[in-house]
């Protein structure tokens, strides 16, 4: 049995940073602060790489299964011998891919904003709440107890609302971060009543027990979580339901995904790390953990599976319409985490039918690094022009080469083109929703199609289309520090789909075996490359034809170009209808009648005080009458009356 | 002994009356005066007709006396006090612990 | 009716007269006046139950002390020639109405009850006996109240200096 608990090292380093920088950074240390928190970072990579092959191939399977290995865990708050809020570490083999790939792409974007942060006043602040993010993340993944990761879900919004709104004098910045926080705040509110409806049926926290008893059909738990229900749907469904609706807001599926696009008002490398690889993904991974339950149960699965395929749909088309280079890259993640939650949705526990499992899986492997690559390039790219939109940008292949590269590599990997990362990942999603759900197959066929289309809108339109501006000449590509990264992701996004990932995670532990069909795969690819075709066509070179498309759509166009009204219907809501309807009648009682009762109060006591005050004129001789009058009055009642 | 009980409790009255009044300071001083004396008058009438062996009632009369003279003095002495610091001698000026 | 009683209802209406005068003018220096007549007055009612001394020592102390106490002190405050002002109507009715209903209070008290001599003797008085009771120290005796009385008197003498006397920055500003 090897001692893991050094990997407690891990989530608490990136602690230790964030308390130094942020106490002493800005004062002290704020020429190294950057330096402090990439190394700490590097330390923490290696660390996770070492758990990695630790636990993958020198611990290996026993019984053919990844035993998960609690490295550690204490007892923080009991509420009954049962019951108790426990923080630990789980090692199992999805929690240790997260753990390599939050800490590796947390590395990344350290070294890149190195670069990209450079000269900025608050750079310690900066790498303060990185870490404390990293933190945050890594105490996520590694959550032994439904409470803990409710805690560290809690700490993830924290974080992202510090970086998104780190340009604090920028009004659009500070919106979007309230909104953000405000939004999964909100959704957090179904999370915790899920926790509380599954805690209380199975009478633990603890997410080993938790899945072991609500899975087990004879257990006392199970039949009381099953046999109690609401509006005639089982009270599990509705825990669960909840439960994913947390998962919902963090992943910004439908109709919770109001946030992800605005919060690109942050820095580029905080999009990179926190909405596209890591935060984002926390809702999968959620989902992932309980999934053995989630099979049990299988209409909760069933929302997830259209959740997930709604959203993929839903944000692929407004993203051919975006010009702002990060809201497309932004949609773009949204599209790809649906096909994340679909393809959890399709699966069911065990064999062949698991497969599902291990593509969504190994999709956030994959896409954690395309994403990431594709947002520290617009990082660069943005760097360089100083503008987000599309339309200042064109023919930057000749300004910046390795930007160019690293960005085309990307976009094959994304839509999915042999043999790059995302062709590998994509196929099993597809393949597993092929043989589960029809609907959903062609869905994400057509959703492919689309992604492949407004990607390489997004690559003609940065790298090709028009002819550069003289004055970008001045600036230069980028520092090392910027380009490193990219090359180091470009290079994983090579080489990450040749990982037999079905022998590492899978919903049972046991090795899923995985095949590549070639006639099956056909398809997508086909379509991939028809629509790059396609694009290439309309936006290769600048043309009319993009603008006559537009306007003979013109209706759905104007719809999709403003994100289907979504924002406007929201605030509809808030304003016109709970404003007016809930807050306004709440205001008005609490200004007029409990105020007024307390003004009424002291109103009262004061005209009291003012009628009596003439009492205490100060005039012994006026005393002097009224003390024999008290004395007259109590000898009278004494004597004659009271016996 | 009823007449002469009568005779004091009307004096006592008598002065509250006056003390109750007067606005002036040593007026004041003059009903208390007049208070005092119908108790003293008590006292003798007490002793003489229903005590005649003991001289308790006198005594009591010689200290009323004496302890009068000597607050009749300090309550002077106050008065002065006050006429210097108000400038006149109405109870209604001094009013310091009004509200 | 009897000589004494007689006398006993002049000097009875002489002095709840003049008490009555004292309390109601308006010019200080006759209110002083009705209150020395009023306590002669009542030393006249001492000689008539008999008990000169205590006549003799209310003429002595009062009338010729605490009177013309009074006097100094009402020149030394005020122009004695001036009316007084008088208090309010209210104020004035309510000291008539309190005083008229206390008085029928205590009275109809008191007349209700007979009061029965201890005994027969009558009372006798010599000075001498006074004296010697005053001081003696077996019972009945009184001489702890004459010695506390006496350091009351010290007291009072010193604090109506230290209270009339000028504080030296009034006189200095």
């Amino acid at each position: 049995m090897i001692n893991y608990s050094y990997t407690s090292l891990i989530p608490l380093l990136p602690l230790a940073a964030f308390v130094v920088l942020g106490l002493w950074g800005k004062k002290y240390l704020s020429k190294i602060a950057g330096i402090i928190g990439t190394l700490i970072l590097l330390a923490i990579t290696i660390l996770s790489f070492i758990t990695a092959y630790q636990y993958f191939f020198i611990e290996g399977k026993a019984n053919d299964v990844y035993q998960p290995i609690i490295a550690f865990d204490y007892t923080w708050l009991r509420f009954t011998d049962n019951l108790s809020i426990n923080m630990g570490i789980i090692l199992d083999p999805i929690s240790v891919m997260m753990l390599v790939v939050v800490s590796f792409v947390s590395l990344m974007v350290h070294i890149f904003s190195l670069g990209y942060m450079k000269g900025e006043e608050r750079f310690a602040t900066y790498y303060a709440f990185l870490s404390l993010f990293t933190f945050s993340m890594l105490g996520l993944v590694l959550s032994t107890n439904i409470f803990q990761i409710y805690i560290f879900w809690e700490l993830v919004g924290v974080s992202s609302y510090l970086l998104i709104g780190f340009y604090y004098d920028k009004p659009s910045a500070v919106a979007a971060s309230k909104k953000a926080f405000i939004v999964t705040r909100f959704a957090d509110l179904g999370f915790l009543t899920g926790i509380l409806i599954l805690a209380f049926h199975a009478e633990t926290l603890d997410f080993q027990i938790l899945i072991q008893r609500l899975t087990d059909p004879l257990s006392p738990q199970y039949f009381s979580v099953a046999a109690a229900s609401l509006f005639g749907v089982s009270v599990l469904t509705w825990g669960l339901t909840l439960i994913f609706i947390g998962g919902a807001g963090k992943s910004a599926m439908f109709p919770l995904h109001i946030w992800l696009p605005d919060a690109m008002e942050g820095p580029a490398p905080v999009s990179a790390l926190i909405h596209a690889a890591t935060m984002v993904v926390a809702g999968v991974y959620l989902v992932a953990r309980l999934f053995p339950v989630f099979s049990f149960d299988g209409i909760a699965l069933d929302i997830v599976a259209y959740a997930g395929a709604f959203s993929a749909l839903f944000a692929a088309i407004i993203a051919c319409t975006q010009t702002d280079i990060k809201r497309v890259l932004a949609y773009s993640t949204m599209s790809q985490i649906g096909y994340m939650m679909f393809a959890l949705g399709v699966a069911r526990e065990g064999g062949e039918n698991s497969l599902g499992f291990t593509a969504s899986m190994f999709h956030l492997f994959t896409h954690a690094f395309f994403k990431s690559l594709l947002f520290l390039c617009a990082g660069a790219i943005i760097h360089l022009v100083h503008s987000n939109d599309m339309k200042d940008m064109g023919g930057l292949r000749k300004l910046m080469p390795i930007t160019h590269v690293c960005f085309l590599i990307a976009c094959f990997a994304i839509t999915g083109i042999p043999p790059f990362a995302g062709f590998f990942s994509k196929e099993e999603i597809l393949t597993a929703a092929y043989n589960s759900n029809k609907l959903i197959y062609f869905i994400s066929l057509f959703t492919s199609a689309l992604t492949a289309f407004y990607m390489f809108r997004l690559y003609f339109s940065l790298f090709w289309n028009k002819e550069p501006h003289a004055h970008y000449t001045h600036h230069g590509e980028g520092t090392m520090t910027m380009k490193l990264p990219l090359i180091i992701l470009a290079v994983c996004t090579v080489i990450a789909g040749f990982i037999h990932f079905g022998s590492f995670v899978s919903s049972d532990g046991k090795t899923l075996e995985t095949h590549l069909d070639i006639i099956f795969s056909i398809t997508p690819v086909a379509l991939a490359v028809i629509a790059i075709w396609f694009a290439s066509s309309l936006y290769m070179k600048a043309n009319e034809r993009p603008a006559k498309i537009a306007t003979a759509f013109s209706a759905f166009y104007q719809a999709a170009y403003k994100k289907f009204y979504i924002d406007e219907i929201y605030l509809f809501i808030t304003k016109k209808i709970l404003f007016n309807l809930i807050g306004k009648p709440a205001a008005w009682i609490d200004k007029n009648i409990v105020d007024g009762l307390m003004n009424l109060i002291a109103a009262v006591t004061a005209k009291i005080s003012l009628l009596i005050k003439g009492l205490q004129s100060g005039r012994v001789q006026g005393y002097a009458l009224y003390f024999f009058g008290g004395i007259a009055g109590l000898a009278v009642v004494f004597i004659y009356w009271w016996k | 002994m009823n007449h002469i009980l009568f005779l004091s409790t009307a004096l006592f009255f008598i002065g509250m009356f006056g003390l109750f009044t007067r606005r002036n300071l040593i007026t004041i001083l003059m009903s208390v005066e007049l208070m005092l004396n119908s108790v003293n008058i008590n006292f003798v009438a007490f002793n003489k007709y229903l005590y005649p062996e003991q001289l308790n009632g006198i005594f009591f009369t010689i200290f009323i006396i004496t302890i009068a003279a000597a607050e009749a003095a300090v309550a002077i002495a106050i008065i002065i006090n006050l006429y210097r610091n108000h400038n006149s001698i109405d109870v209604e000026s001094a009013e310091e612990m009004k509200w | 009716m009897s000589a004494s009683a007689i006398i006993f209802y002049i000097i009875a209406v002489f002095i709840l007269v003049t008490g009555l005068l004292a309390v109601t003018t308006r010019k200080i220096f006759r209110s002083a006046i009705w209150l020395l007549f009023s306590l002669v007055g009542i030393a006249g009612l001492f000689f008539w139950m008999d008990v000169e001394f205590i006549a003799a020592v209310q003429i002595a102390v009062y009338a010729g002390g605490i009177v013309v106490l009074i006097i100094f002190s009402i020149f030394l405050t005020q122009q004695a020639g001036n009316e007084m002002q008088k208090s309010r109507i209210s104020r004035r009715i309510f000291s008539v109405l309190s005083a008229v209903f206390g008085f029928a209070l205590s009275y109809s008290l008191i007349s209700q009850y007979t009061f029965t001599p201890a005994s027969d003797k009558p009372l006798n008085i010599e000075v001498s006996n006074i004296g010697t009771q005053l001081l003696s120290t077996t019972d009945h005796g009184y001489i702890l109240p004459f010695e506390v009385i006496s350091i009351l008197l010290l007291a009072a003498m010193i604090g109506c200096i230290v209270i009339a006397m000028k504080s030296k920055t009034v006189t200095n500003e």
